[in-house]
This record gives structure tokens, C-alpha cells and sequence, in this order.
């Protein structure tokens, strides 16, 4: 910690540094006149829906379609609200040329902010529809009903045609009931998926404009290491190679064959000599190192008393977690081309319009010269390499004018050079009242910012490397009702005294930034393993001591819901096999999301294998009940895998953990036996979002049930075999 | 040097360095966009294609070794209009995310049940041992192959009752 600064002075509110927002006050007020959902942000009707002539309608979303199924929700709520099958609707997704800019596709958000504003946007379209029509027939629009496209004898495209939809936006719409709903609701096939099992051109990697050619990068070999020396003259000659682009420490080859453009680029990284440097942590202690890094704190959330009273109870635990990557299957890829003064990028970002502006800085080109279109890529998890391999392309297009260049990282640029998810450490402590429940619950988590995204040019790994060089933008202390860093580090849990704090440590040496759920995966792993472990104090069931500790009723429903679908009060004790719950609201204020596992634990190997996981979950309104299914077993497995298996790893200078055998993951043979999610239903609640739901339980419920099989309670991620082996001593 | 090689019942020639991995052929000189790059080290399974009724790993092997051979990709099981077994499974079970991994899962099942019809669902784990999915997938994957596997064999009962 930084001399003269204290967590007592910055508690005393001596220091300027603390940044403070209370959580604790539950819910948020709603402002009646701001519009609903991603209508706040542009409130054009014709921005979301535009109905042609001929009645074809489009609709347009600034989300993207991740894996995540978003564009088959969209559509169900679009074709809902206007009253016509899914089938006439055509969504077109984020592209800065067509769609409203939304930000990024992240933090389960696409639901509440986009769902939310299309449905929103389809329903007054439609009351504007029928209000045409009804002025044509002259009577009252109430006496109206839109079907078929059609309202009345009058088509869609008829009635569109003498209305103007480039009105604002009103901040109330005409909102179908659920009970009416004909698509919403119900399971509807991912649109995306047919082309996907038949060799269609579904991802940017299958994009082939006409003329273009392969290109490949050779990265720095560490954080920060210099060009000493090249030459690239052998390089050039080879068969195929176009170019050899040097740029500062920016290094591309470009070649007519995409194997041509392999071997130029191994050839290139050959005859390239690096200074490095050791700039990464010395040895893999977590708690040591993060905590050498910390510069500030900031208060997430207090109330009542911190200090503990004399004679009580008082437990105490840290927990930890490794830095982790995305690790999407296919390494991130672009395509683009500069034509005239115009630079298109077709790239899988999560975010369009902040990397293009990222992009637009590190070329000083205007913005409107920058078109970056989304085009899917392998499944996305968070922030990964998609905008740095869109910053290659653009780099390397721009100094091939007039031909399309398609940038593929090679698997060990994607592992060695993703930005991670950040390691974290958790230390609570928490006192027993005398009716057996928490009175008191402090916590502390050290981390750095889970957010690093384009902003500005020096994000991006060329912008970096350039002659002229953009550095990273310093991060900063920011506490949000969302969290960050401290996402779900305030527990929803009705302790009386509670005091939970960040600390922020805004230098990272290794690289990273957003991984799905960002600091929720960790804290709520830190909170539901100590819950359990108070239970055990308590002498009290694990659900009964959660349920306990709630007010908020959905909440309770999700927990007794998975309980009892899970069996848990007639769970069997089987010897080898232990059983573990786990909840939390994502975010304090998403989908509620509880778990039950039972695994096996095989002492001689330490060998840990989830055998069952049954979890239920609220996310509002259901859209596609199966895509709520999909993504949640999804989350599930994906915790899984990061629980037992996974940590970047380093020495002094390099990343070490560059491929599939370095950095392993789940694999089939110990993929559960089942795995069951049961929706709880809340017609007519606001979309509460799904993807990062199953992220915190996970975690915890597996860690409770080692600890239900073996008596031994573990602490640090991941959950190895060697560390399973080593806690249960043999 | 040509290599001529049959990919999915149509006689190819390709005229490329030979040691190009057969998955960029299947990509760049065939347009074939089912097999994918996922790691180029024969790790992840995302590569996986048939030659001669086995999986595989098109990532790392050359395509001088395919003269004369039979690849099938997951194109040549069938087409969007008309899917094949394997693929109407997987539609059906929706048994997908991102979907990237998912043409090496087909053909490294339609290779298990090319060889064993019968396969159990420890036979189908153990197969796709080599395939790496990230979305979690797995489970829906694991329904598909089971419901292929049953389209497969009611297939073959209806044309053994033709032939009969």
C-alpha cells in the first residue's frame, strides 16, 4: 500500500480518495419520463423498426449475437408486439453503418436495454399502425386489431407507407399482457443454428470478399518487449507474401494463401530478435502480490457497525482466484478493406461503436470514415482478443489500399495475449449473533479493474506497438450499482452490520479486463462458501440458513425452487459424494439464479467430478424459455471448467500458459451425468437478462459439496487435482 | 504437384504446397466452410473432418497424404434444405451456442457411428474426449448424438425392410 495512505484514514473520510455508492438501499428509483430500455439512447422509432412499402419489416438492434442466442429473442419480441410471425421479421445487429449505437453486448444486458426498447419500439409502432387504419375507417382504433400484417383490409405496408416512424419514441407503450402472448414465452429454434450444422457462412473467419488475402501477425513475446533487430528480407521472398508490414513493434505479413501466410509469419518471428524484460510477478502468490499493488480503496457498501462486540463469535477466511482467459474455441479473426477514404471492418466485437472510435484514434482517421460491421466469431465470453485482431486489420488494410485483408491469430497469440479475467483476493470476517444468525459481515476484495475496453487507441495491442504509440489509459476506482471489481461483493443478505470494501490496484501488469460476470464469478464464490461455512457454525441447514438471512422474495422462491427440485431436504449421504448449494442475484439487481450439485471426489487422484446440478432461475419475463436453458447450462459448465481446472500461468517475463495442453479445460469425460434448469416464470416483470447468472453459484455450490464429501474446506480457485489431493492429505 | 482427393463425392485436384494442412484446402481451394481453425496443434477437435470413415484432425495433416483418399466435411452430410440425420439432431436439440465446435462434434460422431451404430453414451463421451466446446454445450451435444444415433438406425431398419 502507498506510504501515508490507510484504510482507517480513508474510512475516517480523511483521504480524497474514497469513492462511495451505497447499494445498500436496495432497488432504484425509476424516472417516469426517461424512455425504456436502449430508447433512452435513441429515441427514433425508425431507428429500431422500419416497415417498406411491400410491408417487409426490419429491425435493427445494436447487439450482437455472441453464441448467446440474442437474435432469435429479438426477433420473438419484435414479431410479438407487432403481431406477426417471427418468420417476417429480418433483425439486422450491430454495424455502425445501419443499427443504434448500444454500447457493448455485455453484462447480460441485452435483454433489459435492447429487448426492452424493441418491444417497446414494436408496440407503439403498431398503435401507430392501428391509428392510421383506424383514421382511414374512420372509427375508433380501439375497435382495432392488428393480424396478419394486417389491420382491417389494410396491409402494414399500405398504412406505413402515410405514416412517418422518424418520431420520438413516448415513454409509455401499449405493452401486450403475457397472458396474450402468442411467441414470447414459448421455445423458438435459434435462427442462427441451421446454417451453423451445414457449413454456411456463419462467422467472420468464413468471410471471402473478392481479392483477399491472408494475413498474420508476430506479437511482442512479452509485455512490453522492444524490436531489436530485423530482417525481413527472406521473408519477402517467400512464395505468396505480399508484404512484410513493420510498424514500431506492430509486425505483419501479408500472403495470397492463408498457409503461405503461416509460414511467413513463423519465418518472420525467426528473424526478429526482442529485448525483453521481466515485468510479470515474481512467483504466483496471489495474496502477496495483489496486495503490493494496491494504491486506493473505495467503499462499496456500510452500514451499521463495523466493530464487532466483545465475546462474539468471530470467523475468518481468504479466498482467491487465479487470473483466467475466455479461451473461445475459434482465435479472433477480422476482414477489412480501405476503399477511397473509407475503412470497413467486419470484426466480432462486443462493441461496434467504442472500437471503432478506439480504432479512428489510433489511425487519426474521422470517425464517420470507419464502418465496423459485426460478424460472428467463436463463442465470446467477455472481452477478448476481437478487438485487437480488428485493429491488425485495420492497420494492415490501411497500408494495402483497395484489398481486403482477413487477420487470423494463431491459437498461441489468442492465449498468450487475450486480455484476462483478473485475479482477485477475498478476506471476510463475520460474527455469529446470539440467534445464530450474521450481525456482522466486513469484506475485503483486492482487484483490479474488470474493464479495460476500447476507449482509447492505447487499449488496443497495435495501438500499443505502433512507432507512435498509444499507452493504455490509467484505470480507474469507479463504484457503480452494477459493480465491477465488487460485483456482488455487498451480499443480498439482511446483515445488520456490513462493511465491504475495494481494493483497487490500477496497475496491471498482466494484461486484462471483462470475463463474464467480472468480479461476481469470485465474490460470490468468497460469500456463498463463507455462508456455508457459518451454517456449519450455526449448526443450521445450508438452505434453511440462506432462506433465513432473505427478505427479498424472489430470491426465496428461486432457493426453496432448486432445493426441492434438487431433493435436497431427503439428500442421500453417499460415501466419495457430497452435496452443495449455492445462490445470488447477479448484480444485486438481475436474474436470481440458486444451485445444487452433488460430486464425487476421488481421494486417491483428488480427481473432483460434478455428478448432477439442478438449478432454477428467474430472469423476468421469459422470451425463449429454451435460450434461457441453453446459456444457463452453459454458465454452469463454463464455471465448472474455470473451478477445476483453470489459471493463466507466467514466469518473470512470459505468459506460459499458450495452448490447450498449458491452459487445459473441461473435457467430455467429465462433463456431469445431468443437468437440469428449472425457470421460475414472472410474466409481466421487466427482462432481468440471463448469460452470467450461473457464474457466482457455481463456484461455491461445487467447493460446498468437496467440503460436504471430504470435511475439507477449500479456498483458492481452481480446484485441481493436485490442490484437491494435497487439502484432503494423502 | 496435383493431389487429387474426393471431398464429400466430388473428385478433386488441388494444386498446393504440399505440406498445407488439409484444413485450409477444405477452406480456401474448396470454399468449404464447416471445418474450422481452432488451434492448428491438433488440441481442440474444431478441425475434425472424415477421411475414409475416420475423425480426423484436418489441422495438422498435410494434404500430400490425402492423394486418393474420401474426406467428408459436415457439408456432405447433408444442406440446410435437407439435413441430414446428424444435422436434423442437432436442430432438434438445439445443441448449440456459438456453434463453432460443433461441425468437429458431427464428424467425429458420424465417425463412432459409421463404426458402432449401437454406441452408448460412455462410448459417445469417450469419442468426443478430443473436442473442446466453451460455451458448455456438452450436454446438449451429448442428446443430439444419442437422437442421431436413433434417426440412424430407424433409417437403416426402414431400408433393410425395402430391401427385404
Amino acid at each position: 500500500m502507498n506510504a501515508g495512505i490507510t484504510r482507517r484514514g480513508l474510512l475516517a473520510g480523511t483521504g480524497a480518495l474514497i469513492v462511495s455508492f451505497s447499494l445498500t438501499g436496495r432497488g432504484f428509483a425509476q424516472d417516469d419520463q426517461k424512455l425504456p430500455g436502449s430508447l433512452a439512447n435513441d429515441a427514433f422509432l425508425d431507428s429500431w423498426i422500419r416497415i417498406d412499402g411491400d410491408g417487409a419489416i426490419t429491425v435493427f438492434t445494436g447487439k450482437a449475437e455472441l453464441g448467446q442466442g440474442v437474435k432469435t429473442a429479438l426477433i420473438q419480441i419484435a414479431a410479438e408486439e407487432l403481431e406477426v410471425t417471427p418468420t417476417e421479421i429480418t433483425l439486422v445487429t450491430a454495424d455502425t453503418g445501419r443499427t443504434p449505437n448500444e454500447g457493448y453486448t455485455a453484462g447480460s444486458q441485452s435483454m433489459p436495454n435492447s429487448g426492452t426498447a424493441i418491444r417497446n419500439a414494436a408496440a407503439q409502432v403498431r398503435a401507430l399502425l392501428i391509428g392510421e387504419a383506424a383514421r382511414r375507417l374512420n372509427v375508433a382504433p380501439e375497435s382495432l386489431h392488428a393480424a396478419d400484417k394486417k389491420i382491417g383490409q389494410f396491409g402494414y405496408g399500405a398504412l406505413a407507407a402515410s405514416l412517418d416512424l422518424h418520431v420520438a419514441a413516448q415513454p409509455d407503450s401499449p405493452l401486450k399482457s403475457s397472458a396474450d402472448f402468442k411467441t414470447m414465452g414459448q421455445p423458438f429454434p435459434r435462427v442462427d443454428i441451421p446454417a451453423k450444422v451445414t457449413g454456411g457462412v456463419a462467422y467472420v473467419q468464413d468471410l471471402k470478399p473478392q481479392g483477399m488475402l491472408h494475413a498474420r501477425v508476430v506479437r511482442p513475446p512479452s509485455p512490453g518487449a522492444q524490436l531489436a533487430s530485423i530482417d525481413s528480407s527472406g521473408v519477402k521472398a517467400m512464395p505468396g507474401v505480399k508484404t512484410v508490414l513493420q510498424d514500431g513493434n506492430f509486425l505483419a505479413v501479408v500472403a495470397e494463401g492463408e498457409f503461405q501466410a503461416i509460414k511467413a509469419m513463423r519465418a518472420l518471428s525467426a528473424a526478429v530478435q526482442w529485448n525483453e524484460h521481466p515485468s510479470l510477478p515474481a512467483k504466483s502468490d496471489i495474496p502477496t502480490y495483489l496486495k503490493s499493488l494496491e494504491r486506493e480503496v473505495g467503499t462499496v457498501a456500510q452500514e451499521g457497525s463495523v466493530v464487532i462486540a466483545a465475546g462474539q463469535p468471530v470467523f475468518k477466511a481468504r479466498f482467491t482466484r487465479p487470473y483466467m482467459m475466455h479461451g473461445s474455441i475459434g482465435p479472433s479473426c477480422a476482414v477489412a478493406v480501405l476503399e477511397g477514404i473509407v475503412l470497413t471492418i467486419w470484426s466480432h466485437t462486443q462493441g461496434v461503436y467504442p472500437d471503432r472510435k478506439a480504432i479512428a484514434e489510433m489511425l487519426a482517421m474521422p470517425l464517420d470514415n470507419i464502418r465496423i460491421i459485426h460478424s460472428q466469431g467463436s463463442g465470446c465470453y467477455g472481452h477478448n482478443g476481437a478487438d485487437d485482431a480488428a485493429a491488425d486489420a485495420a492497420v494492415i488494410a490501411r497500408a494495402l489500399p483497395g484489398q481486403p485483408i482477413r487477420v487470423q491469430w494463431m491459437r498461441e497469440q489468442e492465449h498468450a495475449n487475450e486480455p484476462y479475467g483478473p485475479a482477485m483476493l477475498m478476506e471476510v470476517e463475520a460474527a455469529l449473533g446470539a440467534d445464530g444468525s450474521i450481525s456482522t459481515w466486513n469484506y475485503d476484495v483486492w482487484t483490479n479493474s474488470h474493464s479495460t475496453r476500447p476507449g482509447g487507441a492505447g487499449a488496443l495491442l497495435a495501438g500499443r506497438s505502433l512507432a507512435k504509440a498509444f499507452p493504455p489509459e490509467p484505470a480507474e476506482l469507479e463504484i457503480s450499482p452494477s459493480g465491477n471489481g465488487d460485483r456482488n461483493a455487498d451480499p443480498l443478505y439482511t446483515f445488520p452490520n456490513r462493511r465491504i470494501l475495494w481494493h483497487f490496484l490500477p496497475d496491471m501488469p498482466v494484461r486484462v479486463s471483462a470475463l463474464r460476470s467480472l468480479g461476481a464469478y469470485a465474490n460470490v464464490f468468497a460469500l456463498e462458501s463463507f455462508m456455508d461455512d457459518m451454517a456449519l457454525e450455526a449448526n443450521a441447514d445450508p438452505v434453511a440458513f440462506r432462506l433465513q438471512h432473505l427478505d427479498d422474495q424472489r430470491a426465496k422462491a428461486v432457493i426453496q425452487e432448486a432445493a426441492t427440485r434438487f431433493g435436497w431436504d431427503s439428500r442421500e449421504k453417499i460415501p466419495g459424494q457430497g452435496h452443495g448449494f449455492a445462490f445470488a442475484r447477479y448484480k444485486n439487481h438481475a436474474a436470481y439464479l440458486a444451485l445444487a450439485v452433488t460430486v464425487a471426489v476421488d481421494r486417491d487422484t483428488g480427481h473432483v467430478r460434478v455428478l448432477r446440478a439442478v438449478a432454477a432461475i428467474d430472469s423476468g419475463e421469459i422470451v425463449n424459455p429454451d435460450g434461457i436453458r441453453n446459456q444457463t447450462e452453459g454458465g454452469i459448465i463454463q464455471a465448472m471448467s474455470w473451478t477445476l481446472y483453470e489459471q493463466v500461468t507466467f514466469n518473470e517475463t512470459r505468459i506460459t500458459s499458450i495452448d490447450w495442453a498449458s491452459y487445459p479445460i473441461l473435457r467430455f469425460a467429465s462433463v456431469p451425468d445431468s443437468i437440469e434448469i428449472h425457470i421460475v416464470p414472472r410474466p409481466n416483470e421487466p427482462f432481468l437478462g440471463t448469460g452470467e447468472a450461473a457464474q457466482g453459484p457455481t463456484p461455491a455450490a461445487i467447493r460446498n459439496a468437496i467440503r460436504d464429501a471430504t470435511g475439507v474446506k477449500l479456498y483458492d480457485l481452481p480446484f485441481t487435482r493436485e490442490r484437491v489431493r494435497g487439502a484432503i492429505g494423502i | 504437384m496435383a493431389i487429387k482427393l474426393n471431398v464429400n463425392g466430388s473428385e478433386q485436384s488441388i494444386d498446393s504446397d504440399p505440406e498445407t494442412p488439409l484444413l485450409y484446402v477444405l477452406r480456401n481451394d474448396l470454399k468449404l466452410n464447416g471445418a474450422k481453425f481452432g488451434c492448428g496443434l491438433g488440441q481442440c477437435g474444431a478441425c475434425t473432418v472424415m477421411v475414409d470413415g475416420k475423425a480426423v484432425l484436418s489441422c495438422v495433416t498435410p494434404v500430400l497424404l490425402m492423394e486418393g483418399r474420401t474426406i467428408t466435411t459436415v457439408e456432405g452430410l447433408g444442406t440446410i434444405e435437407q439435413p441430414g440425420p446428424m444435422q436434423q439432431a442437432f436442430i432438434a436439440e438445439q445443441a448449440a451456442q456459438c456453434g463453432y465446435c460443433i461441425p468437429g462434434m458431427m464428424m467425429r460422431a458420424q465417425a463412432l457411428l459409421q463404426t458402432n451404430p449401437q454406441a452408448d453414451d460412455q462410448a459417445i463421451r469417450q469419442a468426443l474426449e478430443f473436442n473442446l466446446c466453451r460455451c458448455g454445450t456438452h450436454m446438449r451435444i451429448l442428446r443430439a448424438i444419442h437422437r442421431a444415433r436413433d434417426l440412424m438406425q430407424q433409417a437403416n431398419a426402414q431400408e433393410s425392410g425395402r430391401a427385404g
